[in-house]
């Protein structure tokens, strides 16, 4: 090539200021305010509980990426979002080199193995969550209730779900919206999380099709499971990670549908699945399991929901 | 020389279980504790050596269509004996295998390697290509095993390892654990084992 100058690449040519970097910087930025409601209630444990996991994410993925021969990405702030999103999806009791290898297996198993930032197949944060949950799911279920006193409570849902959190009194609606109430550190303000959903809204970086079926569908679903009962499905909605899941995991880009029909299929599928799974299976919570295995369809979705071309003309049966 | 190559073949270079990628539902579902991994290395071991011996000898007698049906029977006569000998001998052992003792007959690696070895070669290599088969799968098993009980449980052989403090992950005793190790050792072995490329 004696001028590389004149040489024109594929296309696309037209040059955003969008980087990978500048969508991580305003998911990091959109997560703070469920972080601040975290640390608020949770106490500064939980802050100390996500730096690590950050630093661990970081550390694990530069790592792999020497040991991968890769070009270190580190700067794209990819892993920065998982450590947090990970250490939003414990118990704010969980010691901290549970965090830790969470946040090593979620970079290095579910994201580095498989070809690093976009070619995952499901959620790397999840993936942790999950694997932290199979390992350890005393640690895991240890909740505490919001204050200085680390008095050990239930979430939400377990009472609803009965068993041995059986009887305990729900909180109120208002304490759930605001994030008064047990659960991981970052899922229990849905007012926070609103806040930096409307944030990525604004700022174009997700679409409101996910979020707005998932959320939507759990809604209608358990208002039906639950025998038309419309405060149990206000429960059901504010309760949990449904809004955690659905702002923040399940629009991940590489894990989800491209197609708008396929990101509305998409959101429908993890309702319904968490709806099934609180109300049929063994777990009070299904968020986290509903988003894996749509992760897993979503491929397939795709492939099935692709635009028709400019001027063709569908095939005759 | 040559008997020397059909025994260390099943050791490294087709390894059963890393390089064959064969027998994947014993070594999933078993390796949970070591005394199972060694346990049902060897109860294959045997299986494979006694099935191969005898598959060797009978092979210019069997009729070309119906070899399967017939490698079957013989690796299902030994497989009843193994059951019996670990019954009477070890009951632990029949304990914590159960079902998948019986299950050796179906074992992708005996079939596999009487279709494979032993219904085209002599009886004495036949004999040392499954004792070679058998030795990489019992070490296979070993070596996944081992990593999964001292992670998963915090023993080895049931002993304990670590002090009271040690907090097992619970996820390697469970089959997504069964998955990860088997995969990362598949991709260990290989880094080893292979020739290095410029």
């Amino acid at each position: 090539m004696e001028n590389s100058r004149f040489l024109v690449s594929s296309s696309p040519h037209i040059r955003s200021g969008e980087t990978t970097q500048r969508i991580m910087l305003d998911v990091i930025i959109a997560l703070m305010p469920a972080l601040l409601a975290g640390v608020f209630y949770f106490g500064l444990n939980a802050l100390t509980l996500t730096v690590t996991a950050v630093i661990f994410a970081v550390a694990t993925e530069a790592v792999m990426q020497i040991i991968l021969k890769k070009p270190i990405t580190v700067n794209d702030l990819s892993a920065v979002v998982t450590g947090i999103l990970i250490a939003f999806n414990v118990p704010v009791t969980l010691p901290l080199w549970m965090v830790a290898i969470g946040s090593i297996f979620a970079i290095a198993i579910a994201k580095q193995c498989f070809g690093g930032l976009g070619f995952n197949f499901i959620n790397p944060a999840l993936a942790g969550r999950a694997m932290l949950l199979a390992s350890f799911p005393a640690k895991m279920t240890n909740w505490v209730a919001p204050g200085a006193d680390a008095v050990s409570t239930a979430t939400p849902l377990a009472i609803l779900k009965g068993g041995e959190a059986a009887g305990q009194a729900l909180p109120g609606l208002w304490d759930m919206f605001v994030g008064n109430i047990g659960g991981c550190i970052g899922e229990t303000s849905a007012l926070a999380l609103i806040i930096g959903g409307a944030y990525l809204l604004y700022r174009g970086v997700i679409n409101i099709r996910i979020p707005a079926t998932y959320i939507g569908t759990v809604a209608v679903l358990t208002f039906l499971f639950g025998g038309f009962d419309s405060s149990a499905m206000i429960y059901h909605v504010l309760a949990g990670g449904l809004f955690l899941g659905a702002i923040f995991m399940a629009t991940d880009y590489s894990t989800s549908p491209m197609t708008p029909k396929g990101q509305i299929i998409f959101g429908i599928g993890c309702g319904f699945l968490t709806s099934v799974i609180r109300f049929f299976g063994g777990y009070p919570e299904g968020v986290s399991y509903s988003i894996l295995l749509m992760n897993l369809a979503a491929p397939l979705i795709d492939k099935y929901t692709v635009p028709r071309k400019f001027g063709e003309v569908k095939k005759s049966a | 020389m040559n008997l020397w190559k059909d025994f260390s073949n099943g050791l490294i270079k087709e390894n059963p279980t890393f390089r064959l990628v064969l027998g994947t539902c014993p070594t999933l579902a078993l390796t949970t504790a070591v005394f199972n991994g060694i346990g049902m290395g060897i109860a294959a071991t045997a299986v494979l050596i006694g099935s191969n011996l005898i598959i060797s000898l009978i092979k210019k007698i069997v009729p070309n269509e119906v070899r399967i049906p017939i490698y079957i029977v013989v690796i299902a006569t030994f497989t009843t004996i193994v059951q019996m000998l670990i019954q009477a001998f070890s009951p632990a052992l029949d304990k914590s295998l159960g079902i998948y003792i019986p299950l050796i007959v179906v074992n992708c690696i005996i079939i596999a390697r009487a279709e494979a070895f032993a219904a085209k070669n002599p009886v004495i290599n036949s004999v040392m290509d499954g004792l070679g088969m058998g030795l990489g799968f019992t070490a296979a098993l070993t070596i996944i095993s081992a990593v999964r009980e001292i992670l998963g449980a915090g023993t080895f052989l049931g002993m304990p390892l670590f002090g009271e403090s040690f907090e097992p992950v619970l996820m390697m005793i469970l089959p997504p654990g069964g998955f990860l190790v088997y995969g990362l050792s598949i991709a260990a072995f290989n880094k080893i084992t292979s020739p290095r490329k410029s």
